[in-house]
């Protein structure tokens, strides 16, 4: 059924999610901008999984087994990213990433 | 999607799905919308009855039927005011994904055999993940009302949403693994014939996991004794404080479409969905049969009808509900869902594999049978006990709330003048 | 073009166009409602992709509970300075380039890998018996032998359908485990009893 959109426009949005998502963790100064970056990442290599599913006949089970379990697993690192970044800002008022300097040097 | 041509034409690949896709949206909207005028007029009915008034008189004749459309009219010309310290973007944003996330979930939920927008094989799983989006309508109008007490109705509302989700998905589980499969087509397909066939009567889990699915499934509405973040006593109105006119309408809106999805749900899961419960038969098969695709058609009239009657059933105990009970608390709320609502759900989660794994066949007819058999028993014991000694009014009250004295112009008015009233 | 053809179009450009908002937005709170849509968008490149059963796992378990999750601590954080919190132009000059350089790379070797020629997936691929297949998948049943057949211990070398029950399991604890460490990690500190400086 989509033959006619073909793998490559599925590829190739699933690059430039992981992109803005690498972007999105290079540039935000925001603690938790960049666990959205993270998001974006993950979800981006989530895309490629299930096209490799609709497209390989050999991948049908398993790249939506692949993407089930990359969606858990974001979802835990979700959580303890969460738990790092408030544990931050209890201690140093600020989730600003600029200010976790303590440890350099 | 009926397959009425066969060639490759541009007319059948792309112009007519667009135009079947258009037509189930127009009706499902068209049904949810008229649904929810509808129980809006019920509503304020319901709730005068209860507190013994009369509810809405006087527009549109003796029963108030017009009073939902001139509350329409009423919020379309009222002023769009935004507060100067509200996020504009998430402000605007926010009713309509309130919305979006009551509406979608009826794309998966089927009214009659074969009369549903899209055939899912993942249906329930689907609505359930689609009416859980609705949480961030919430919290952006919360958030982009730059009210701290939205903020914390928001807030409140949103713990209190996400945190019943876990029961009530549970819950849905316990039939899914009696019926093994997430279709809801055939899930109700399995509940086929007379009433004791539906899966509340199926054991005594599914009967608990019922009553436990639609307290969440309120719970999650915002509805009922759960109201507390959007009550007008409670935080002014909590998150939709600052909504006014045509937003508001679209939360309200969006509160009566998932409380009819998860009345559907409940329907479809436990109470045999649009079968009557009295045929042996289905409707929409056996006059498929005979007489072909117009069998089905008719057949499937009365299934549709049926299953509105019963998911309007459903929202009507909701209403009753709501009029009757008092507010909780939010330390009440979330106490109910994590003390006792989920510790429950998880037990009739293991339970419900034990009874299918290791209770025999005798036990299960006996409980199917006879728990249908009680229930329409007591259901008839208590129906002749109202009928015939009705409620005690308070002392010094006698008779029903009577009807308020006409005005004068109007025809019931001047009919009052001629009987010299 | 086919209808199939215009969804994607639609559905993809939603989700890049918000993906590339999250990225550009200042505001960390826009910043959440563009990822709401990026990640819902990804719901439905996987319906469009058949997968029913991950496009509604994303949005029950990524829409519904990780996204609120950040959204929730967001408006923990979300102090006035905080709100808009702005990198240098030098940094935003440099990660551009080093993205503009990732995304052609990877176009790139996409574009360029000659990918073989695949059949359409079955009819019934969005049915029932798809989203059984996975559930069967994720319980390891890997035959369904007659009554008293017992299957050999080793695998024999024509099974066809692999077993995920092991990884989901360590999937289904290490859940667990990272979300009761989370919660007791992010848990309310008491404040120490000031009474201890009067004395």
């Amino acid at each position: 059924m989509n033959g006619d959109v073909g793998l490559p426009a599925f590829l190739l949005l699933g690059a430039l999610m992981f992109v803005c998502g690498a972007v999105c963790m290079a540039t935000k100064r925001n603690a938790i901008g960049v666990l959205m970056g993270v998001e974006l990442v993950l979800n981006g290599a989530n895309i490629n999984f299930v096209a490799f599913a609709w497209f390989n006949p050999l991948f049908r089970v398993e790249g939506q087994v692949f993407a089930l379990f990359v969606i858990v697993m974001a979802a835990a690192e979700a959580a303890i990213a969460l738990a790092i970044v408030l544990n931050f800002y209890n201690n140093h008022t600020s989730v600003d990433v600029d200010a976790a300097e303590e440890l350099k040097g | 999607m009926p397959v009425v041509f066969s060639d490759t034409s541009e007319w059948s690949t792309m112009v007519l799905p667009v135009l079947w896709a258009l037509l189930s949206a127009f009706f499902l909207l068209g049904f949810v919308l008229v649904s929810a005028i509808f129980f809006v007029w019920l509503e304020r009915k319901v709730s005068g009855r209860i507190q013994d008034r009369l509810g809405p008189t006087r527009v549109g004749g003796k029963f108030g039927w017009l009073q939902t459309v001139a509350d329409g009219v009423k919020l379309l010309c009222k002023e769009d005011s935004i507060p100067a310290a509200a996020d504009h973007f998430l402000f605007r944003l926010a009713p309509y994904l309130a919305l979006c996330g009551s509406f979608v979930a009826f794309v998966a939920l089927p009214f009659g055999n074969g009369v549903v927008a899209r055939d899912m094989g993942v249906a329930v799983f689907f609505m359930l993940a689609v009416l859980s989006s609705e949480v961030f309508g919430v919290i952006m109008a919360g958030y982009g009302s730059g009210s701290k007490w939205s903020l914390f109705g928001g807030i409140r509302e949103a713990a209190q949403v996400v945190s019943y989700e876990v029961p009530r998905t549970i819950c849905v589980l316990i039939p899914v693994i009696v019926a093994g499969t997430l279709n809801l087509t055939e899930i109700v397909n399995q509940q086929n014939g007379f009433f004791w066939n539906w899966y509340i009567f199926h054991d005594p889990l599914n009967f608990i996991a019922f009553w436990v699915f639609f307290i969440c499934g309120t719970s999650s509405c915002k509805r009922a004794p759960f109201d507390l973040a959007e009550a007008e006593s409670e935080l002014v109105a909590g998150f939709h404080t600052e909504y006014s006119g045509f937003r508001w309408l679209l939360f309200f809106m969006a509160e009566y479409g998932s409380m009819a999805a998860v009345c559907g749900i409940a329907v479809s899961l436990f109470m045999g969905g649009w079968h009557t419960g009295i045929l042996p038969f289905d409707p929409a098969l056996k006059l498929g049969e005979s007489m072909g695709t117009a069998g089905m058609i008719l057949g499937n009239l009365v299934n549709v009808v049926v299953f509105i009657v019963k998911g309007w059933g459903g929202i009507f105990v909701m209403m009753w509900v709501r009029w009757t009970l008092p507010r909780l608390r939010i330390d009440q709320v979330m106490m109910v869902c994590l003390k006792y609502l989920l510790p429950i759900s998880c037990f009739l989660l293991v339970m419900i594999g034990v009874w299918q794994l290791m209770i025999p066949d005798i036990v299960s007819m006996v409980w199917k049978y006879g728990s249908a058999a009680a229930t329409v028993i007591l259901t008839a014991v208590w129906l002749i006990n109202v009928w015939r000694k009705p409620s005690l009014s308070p002392p010094g009250v006698t008779g029903w709330a009577t009807r308020p004295p006409a005005l004068p112009g109007s025809s019931a008015g001047k009919e009052q003048a001629v009987a010299g009233v | 073009m086919s209808l199939q053809q215009a969804l994607f179009w639609i559905v993809a450009s939603l989700t890049g166009l918000s993906a590339l908002m999250v990225v550009l937005t200042q505001n960390i709170v826009r910043a959440a409602a563009w990822l709401l849509f990026a990640l819902a968008g990804t719901a439905g490149i996987y319906f469009l992709l058949g997968s029913d059963f991950v496009g509604a796992a994303q949005l029950i378990v990524y829409v519904g509970g990780t996204l609120v999750l950040v959204v929730f601590g967001v408006m923990l954080t979300a102090q006035g300075p905080f709100v808009n919190l702005k990198a240098g132009a030098g940094e935003w000059a440099f990660s551009l380039l080093i993205g503009i350089a990732l995304y052609a790379t990877l176009a790139v070797a996409t574009l360029a890998t000659a990918w073989p020629a695949s059949d359409p997936p079955p009819a019934d691929y969005r049915s029932t018996a798809n989203v059984a297949a996975l559930g069967e998948a994720f319980l390891g049943i890997r035959e369904i032998a007659p009554v008293g057949d017992i299957p050999r211990v080793y695998p024999p070398r024509n099974r066809t359908r692999v077993s995920y029950l092991l990884p989901f399991e360590i999937v289904s604890v290490h859940l667990l485990v990272v979300l009761i460490g989370a919660a007791y990690l992010a848990r309310a500190k008491r404040r120490r009893v000031v009474s201890e400086a009067a004395a």
